[in-house]
């Protein structure tokens, strides 16, 4: 893994707990509601393990199939697959349906991981994924400890941007619970989610043209 | 097309939505009893500045005729911010306008000009009822998972049950009915919910063949109609509890539960209690785990000085019911509004003590007996009484109108209903009409008046998320 790498995954991090859809403004929003600084505390791992969970499955699939599979192979079917799913958040005029705000911590950890999934967050990683060397080289000896490897490479990825992704999004619901306030969701609430699918085409054109 | 920055008019909580700017148009919907002119949208020069103050200045005329316009509501509110499936970057710009007699739902659209919206859908009884089993809709709200619009009457001429359809968001397709599992619900009326808490509130009138030919005496003093209250699971579509108010209290109609996301009570109307003909409102709140309803407020019947006024309905009683048809909560939870339809007043309360509401001030129009006229035409004796009340989002203005429901209409004023609509400027130490607002006799073309939306939402149209 290099070092360009691991910024592009902190960085990516940072993009996802920098989005209120992605869980900081509902940590936020049971704080307030139980005026309970600690259930916003509480709540913010809680959502980052479900970000964990949606990014890990990608980031462990795609490990493990390069470990069998030509790189440039994955690299162009994650790509095309990347460009389609971007395309689909761009134009399409649906979004995300959830009713309920009493929910328990592990209710919140699956919410957070159906959230992260039908936002392609995994999928924005698959350019670092699919180019960097994301798997640890020159110790493998075979396709079990290709896979091992490979596996314990998913999960490193999946660290890194989840840590980057919960510090922000702690920052950020600490700051607006304690001392910003809600009323900045009206001047500052900038519509992240055409952001994310140009990134996520974005992400999907790098992938094919480095494949 | 999705906005860069949500629409300015959501707000995260009620405090910020009761800073937000004087709305400049109101929304009337307006109906022809006799069912030969198509109903319409009336809309209304709100703004105090504007040289046309105070008059209709646009109409939207529906593709059909017979629909009886009568509650209709946004597209999208401050519901979109919720945390849990945020879209705050959707426009307010449609109305949702349901016809009550015909079971069809418009679709209006209000941004290429908020004077004179569009129709740009209609959907169909037929589509109403295949997708949802319903007929009769009634109040729309603007949800976590669609419109919820509640519905009088079940589909292909069944009485019932009644409940709510839930409608796309975006496409307004009709996408099925609500409930889960309705548990004993069968009558319908209103909805809405303490959205924080995943709990949705119904009410109850009467089934169509109760309510469209008028009131029926032999069900009302046979205490037929619906006197409960329905609790639910919002997120499982689930009915939890009944709490029955007791079947003297005859119609328990509008619901308007706190603004505040953290409170879980909110105020019934009930229209009469058949036993003293007076009029109650009534508080849900919490008790333990379960719910509970406790009276509040009882308005006693008054009693004619010349009872040969009385119209044939009301007469053997000798008395007039105060009919307490509409209420309605400021978005800060402070004050509520209670129209005495029967009797011509409109009340105010202080319900900073939700348990212990204080009147603070009361104004007369109209009434069966009294006839009181406006301070702007005190020459102009006028019928029917204040009925829809909606109040702005900072609580300053009132607005109220004057018909009730066509065939009702007619038997509590037979000689004519008429057709006006009243502005109170409203302070916490007055409450008085604005003077320079009376719309009324031809300024609607012969219509009858109903509900009034307020561009940019008001104090019934939009729930928060966020304290």
């Amino acid at each position: 893994m290099n070092d360009g790498s691991l910024a592009a995954l902190v960085a990516l991090g940072a993009f996802h707990g920098l989005n209120p859809g992605m869980g900081w403004l509902f940590a936020v929003a049971r704080g307030l509601q139980e005026r309970s600084r600690g259930l916003l505390l509480r709540s913010l791992p809680a959502i980052a393990l479900g970000h964990a969970l949606s990014v890990g499955v990608v980031a462990v699939l795609v490990a493990v199939t390069r470990s069998v599979v030509a790189t440039r192979a994955v690299a162009i079917g994650g790509g095309v697959l990347l460009v389609g799913f971007g395309l689909w958040r761009l134009l399409s005029k649906r979004h995300f349906r959830w009713a309920g705000m009493r929910i328990s911590l592990w209710q919140l950890t699956w919410w957070s991981f159906l959230m992260s999934s039908v936002h392609g967050a995994g999928l924005m990683l698959l350019p670092v994924l699919a180019s960097g060397g994301a798997a640890p080289a020159g110790h493998d000896h075979g396709l079990t400890a290709g896979a091992g490897s490979a596996l314990s490479a998913g999960i490193f990825v999946t660290g890194v941007h989840t840590l980057a992704m919960l510090a922000v999004a702690g920052v950020i619901a600490i700051l607006v619970y304690e001392v910003v306030g809600l009323a900045i969701l009206r001047t500052a609430w900038f519509n992240l989610d055409r952001v994310w699918a140009v990134a996520l085409v974005g992400a999907g054109a790098a992938t094919l043209l480095t494949a | 097309m999705a906005l860069w920055k949500p629409d300015p008019t959501f707000y995260p909580s009620p405090r910020d939505a009761a800073g937000a700017p004087p709305e400049k148009l109101a929304y009337v919907a307006a109906f022809d009893r006799a069912a030969e002119k198509p109903d319409a949208i009336a809309v209304l020069d709100v703004d105090p500045e504007s040289a046309t103050y105070g008059e209709v200045t646009g109409w939207t005329d529906m593709p059909y005729t017979g629909d009886e316009l009568h509650h209709f509501g946004w597209n999208a509110c401050s519901s979109a911010l919720c945390p849990y499936a945020p879209h705050p970057h959707v426009e307010r710009r449609h109305l949702i306008v349901p016809g009550l007699r015909s079971s069809r739902i418009y679709v209006l659209d209000t941004k290429a000009d908020a004077a004179s919206p569009k129709v740009v859908k209609v959907i169909e009884p037929e589509e109403l009822a295949a997708r949802s089993g319903y007929s009769r809709p009634h109040t729309v709200h603007c949800g976590p998972e669609g419109l919820y619009v509640t519905a009088l009457g079940g589909a292909d001429g069944a009485e019932g049950p009644g409940g709510i359809a839930l409608l796309d968001h975006t496409s307004f397709d009709v996408l099925g009915q609500w409930e889960v599992d309705r548990g004993p619900q069968f009558f319908a009326y209103d909805a809405w919910w303490h959205i924080a808490h995943d709990v949705l509130v119904s009410s109850e009138w009467g089934t169509p063949s109760m309510i469209e030919d008028g009131v029926v005496a032999d069900l009302l003093l046979g205490r037929r109609y619906g006197h409960a209250l329905h609790f639910w699971d919002l997120r499982k579509r689930k009915h939890v509890q009944t709490v029955d108010l007791g079947d003297e209290h005859q119609m328990s109609l509008e619901l308007r539960p706190a603004h505040d996301p953290r409170k879980q009570y909110g105020f019934a109307g009930v229209v009469v209690n058949v036993e003293d003909l007076s009029a109650s409102v009534w508080l849900w709140h919490r008790d333990g785990e379960e719910w509970a309803a406790t009276k509040v407020i009882t308005i006693p019947a008054e009693v004619p000085d010349d009872p040969v006024r009385l119209p044939p309905v009301i007469e053997p009683f000798g008395a007039v019911p105060p009919l307490v048809t509409d209420i309605d909560l400021s978005v800060d939870d402070q004050w509520l509004y209670v129209s005495c339809w029967g009797t011509g007043e409109l009340k105010r309360y202080d319900v900073s003590d939700p348990f212990h509401p204080v009147e603070a001030g009361s104004v007369r129009i109209g009434g069966i007996v009294d006839r009181t006229p406006h301070p702007a035409a005190p020459d102009v004796p006028l019928a029917g009484g204040p009925q829809m009340v909606e109040v702005s989002r900072d609580g300053r203005r009132v607005y109220v109108t004057n018909s009730l429901y066509g065939a009702w209409d007619d038997q509590f004023y037979p000689d004519g209903v008429g057709a006006w609509m009243a502005k109170l400027d409203a302070t916490p130490e007055s409450f008085t009409f604005d003077e320079r607002f009376f719309p009324h006799g031809d300024a609607f073309r012969g219509l009858r008046v109903h509900q009034t939306r307020l561009q940019g939402g008001d104090a019934s149209s939009d729930s928060y998320c966020y304290p």
